[in-house]
């Protein structure tokens, strides 16, 4: 992979109501989620506002453009968006903000019945007595209308603030996540749902570690992960007990004690962490490295990226102004063979896991004209440094790119940069190789 | 950073270099020196760290992980400067400041141990705020940013205790000739030209900091002394689940540590619910009151 990206749509704003193309923006229009449907033909978007924005790729068009499908208002931040497998002609996809999970379906109507015995054109009940004849009701064509409609409501389950959910392989059940616990629901009740893993202390004084993430396995639907804030992946199997507080494996890195710091844990805690597609690895990002884990292998990473290690000697300041507690996701291609994490500057990080190639890229308004080519950004040290290199202390730590998606087959990308989201292809090539 | 439990040769520092044994005394100088600068930037991160717990309740997203995180960094300072014997000698300077202080609102009980010299001697007190950290600003800053509706003295309050308390380097405690320099409040904890400086910097953040101390109990006197809760702040959070609010008791379960008075008021200081100081155990009669002025100050 690595070819050049292109931009593919700029800068769709999920605010689509600003003319300017500068337009200031507030706390509410910041995308808090980014996802891709498993086809890839749908990308939803969430904002701290409680807005979804479907968006939909043009199936027939050579090349792939996203249009602004429908925008639905939830309230508070939306945290996660999953989307659930297709089963049938409607979509799925479960959202969450703090605390109440919701189901909701997409569905699209391009027909509309016409011709009713009791109803007139506008609905009201006709006179009966006006009514002569039977007609048979018929389908006539009308203009592609998106319904998004709740389906179910799953509260009431959730003390603490939901991070994660993550539908399971069976397409049956799903998981919620917050701080200290995860439940288990079936996605067709909305009255229960099973904890499954419980690490709030009796005592909440004890409390030092809690639940980051976590994600079901994406084959084996009695296997999940969830990470934690100290730095540990603990994969559970649902087989083994009700309650998963016995981790089958913990994977753990040894700490490397000429790196310690007090920062040290902190900058440890795992931020994402994500299921190859293959369910052969894992990948975690915590603050300065993203990380790729065999399921095999508990004792050490088998990768490690320096996501942006010139970070490291500036970790008391980016303590001091909250940055180092920023949570950046990370995410897999298709293939498995690249991953891609956000940072600093909006820039995002790609890694070639088998070249060990890397790039660093821009999501900005003034690099990112349509179908114009990205240019691979550099961030310098001190020593030499180029033209258009970014030194360490010029980097703007208000532009945080933490949400990224990939496309599911394609070389597709969704970046959320603030309040915008931009979407880029790989130029040489729209089929995913690797 | 220093291996834990790495002892001050205090005895070196304070030999007078002498021909012959310069190489070595400049070499221990120059430790020193390296010492008490980490131990600078070691409390100034301890007392960022309580801000920050302290003022974890009024973010616009109660983070529980951020919380807790910064809680384990508290401790883990903790148990270094435990380790390494700070730890002991300012609960003991403290304790023995609280047996010789009256407990009223109007002073700051630690202040005639601690700071050796008397009121009259720094000249006419003029309330005007100060850094809250000795030498960087910034967490007085971070403190103007969240924009609270309280004081914005108010919550340097129980930090500016802290450094004054606990950032006295046990053996400098004894040196009472030492002239106040009050330029050196503003030096940048890097630079430390020698051990003493750094003693002075200290007691200077010390003075400054208690004098700040008292001009917060004294508005604190004048204003009501149970602060009204600010409407807007209520209707705010009013959906914040209650269960954060067991985080103010996070750092009490530090059991490894004897457990005296200053954890009371540390307990104090991240206390932001209901009944902070119920639990502890070794509550000591003689803090009672200072525990209801950091309750005050805190805004429980």
């Amino acid at each position: 992979m690595l070819n050049p990206i292109q931009v593919l749509c700029s800068d769709i704003t999920s605010l689509s109501l600003e003319p300017e193309p500068f337009a200031s923006y507030t706390e509410a229009d910041i995308i808090s989620t980014v996802e891709f449907n498993h086809t890839g033909e749908l990308l939803a978007t969430g904002d701290k506002g409680g807005r979804v924005v479907i968006f939909q790729s043009e199936p027939e068009s050579h090349e792939p453009e996203f249009d602004y499908l429908k925008s639905l208002e939830i309230e508070e931040k939306i945290n996660k968006i999953r989307w659930l497998p297709q089963q049938n002609a409607s979509h799925f996809l479960l959202s969450t903000n703090d605390k109440t999970v919701k189901l909701w379906k997409v569905s699209e109507r391009d027909k509309r019945p016409e011709g009713y015995n009791l109803k007139d054109e506008e609905g009201r009940m006709k006179n009966l007595s006006t009514v002569t004849s039977l007609q048979v009701p018929v389908l006539k064509p009308m203009d592609l209308m998106v319904e998004v409609s709740p389906r179910r409501v799953f509260a009431n389950a959730h003390t603490y603030h939901v991070n994660s959910i993550s539908v399971n392989s069976d397409h049956e059940t799903y998981m919620s996540a917050d701080d200290l616990r995860i439940n288990l629901w079936h996605l067709g009740i909305t009255n229960r749902s099973f904890n499954i893993v419980d690490i709030k202390p009796v005592n909440m004084e004890d409390l030092t570690e809690v639940i980051t993430a976590a994600e079901f396995h994406p084959h084996h639907c009695n296997l999940l992960v969830y990470s934690s804030s100290k730095g540990t992946l603990r994969l559970c199997d649902m087989r083994e007990a009700a309650l998963c507080d016995k981790h089958s494996k913990l994977f753990e890195e040894p700490e490397d004690p000429s790196n310690r710091s007090f920062f040290s844990e902190i900058i440890s805690s795992v931020s994402d962490v994500k299921f190859s597609h293959s369910g052969r690895y894992l990948l975690t990002r915590d603050y300065l490295t993203a990380k790729v884990w065999d399921l095999n292998m508990e004792n050490k990473p088998l990768e490690i990226y320096q996501v942006h290690d010139y970070l490291r000697s500036k970790l008391c300041s980016l303590y001091e102004n909250d940055c180092i507690f920023d949570k950046f996701e990370c995410a897999w291609n298709g293939s498995d063979s690249v991953i891609m994490t956000g940072a600093y500057n909006n820039f995002f990080r790609m890694f070639d896991r088998n070249t060990n190639r890397d790039v660093t890229l821009e999501a900005s308004r003034e690099s990112s004209k349509p179908r114009a080519v990205l240019k691979p950004r550099r961030v310098c040290q001190g020593g030499k440094q180029r033209k258009d290199d970014i030194s360490v202390d010029s980097l703007d730590f208000t532009k945080k790119i933490l949400h990224t998606a990939w496309h599911p087959t394609e070389n597709i990308i969704a970046i959320a940069a603030t309040n915008n989201l931009y979407i880029f292809q790989d130029k040489l090539n729209q089929e995913m190789h690797g | 950073m220093f291996p834990k439990g790495t002892k001050r040769k205090f005895s070196d520092s304070r030999e007078e270099p002498v021909a012959g044994g310069e190489d070595v005394n400049q070499s221990n100088l120059a430790a020193v020196r390296m010492l008490s600068s980490y131990s600078l930037q070691r409390q100034s991160l301890l007392d960022m760290s309580l801000i920050k717990l302290q003022l974890c309740h009024m973010l616009v997203e109660p983070n529980l992980c951020r919380s807790v995180l910064i809680a384990n960094t508290v401790r883990q300072i903790q148990e270094e400067m435990t380790q390494d014997g700070t730890w002991q000698i300012m609960t003991q300077a403290l304790s023995a400041a609280n047996a010789a202080a009256q407990c009223s609102a109007d002073r700051l009980v630690a202040t005639e141990v601690l700071c050796r010299q008397t009121e009259a001697a720094q000249g006419e007190q003029v309330p005007k705020p100060f850094p809250v950290v000795g030498s960087e600003g910034c967490p007085a800053e971070e403190v103007a940013e969240v924009g609270m509706t309280m004081s914005t003295v108010s919550p340097q309050a129980p930090t500016s205790y802290l450094p004054g308390t606990f950032g006295m380097d046990p053996c400098w405690e004894e040196d009472t000739g030492e002239d106040d320099d009050d330029d050196d409040e503003e030096e940048d904890s890097e630079e430390c030209g020698s051990g003493s400086e750094g003693e002075e910097r200290e007691r200077d953040s010390l003075v400054e900091d208690t004098r700040t101390a008292e001009q917060v109990f004294g508005t604190f006197e004048i204003k009501n002394p149970a602060p009204s809760p600010d409407p807007a702040l209520e209707e705010l959070f009013s959906d914040v689940d209650a269960s954060y609010y067991d985080l103010d008791t996070v750092l009490t379960g530090m059991q490894s540590v004897p457990k005296m008075g200053p954890y009371d008021l540390l307990e104090s200081l991240s206390s932001h619910g209901p009944s902070p100081l119920s639990s502890s155990t070794s509550c000591r009669s003689d803090l009672n009151e200072l525990d209801h002025i950091m309750e005050i100050i805190v805004g429980s």
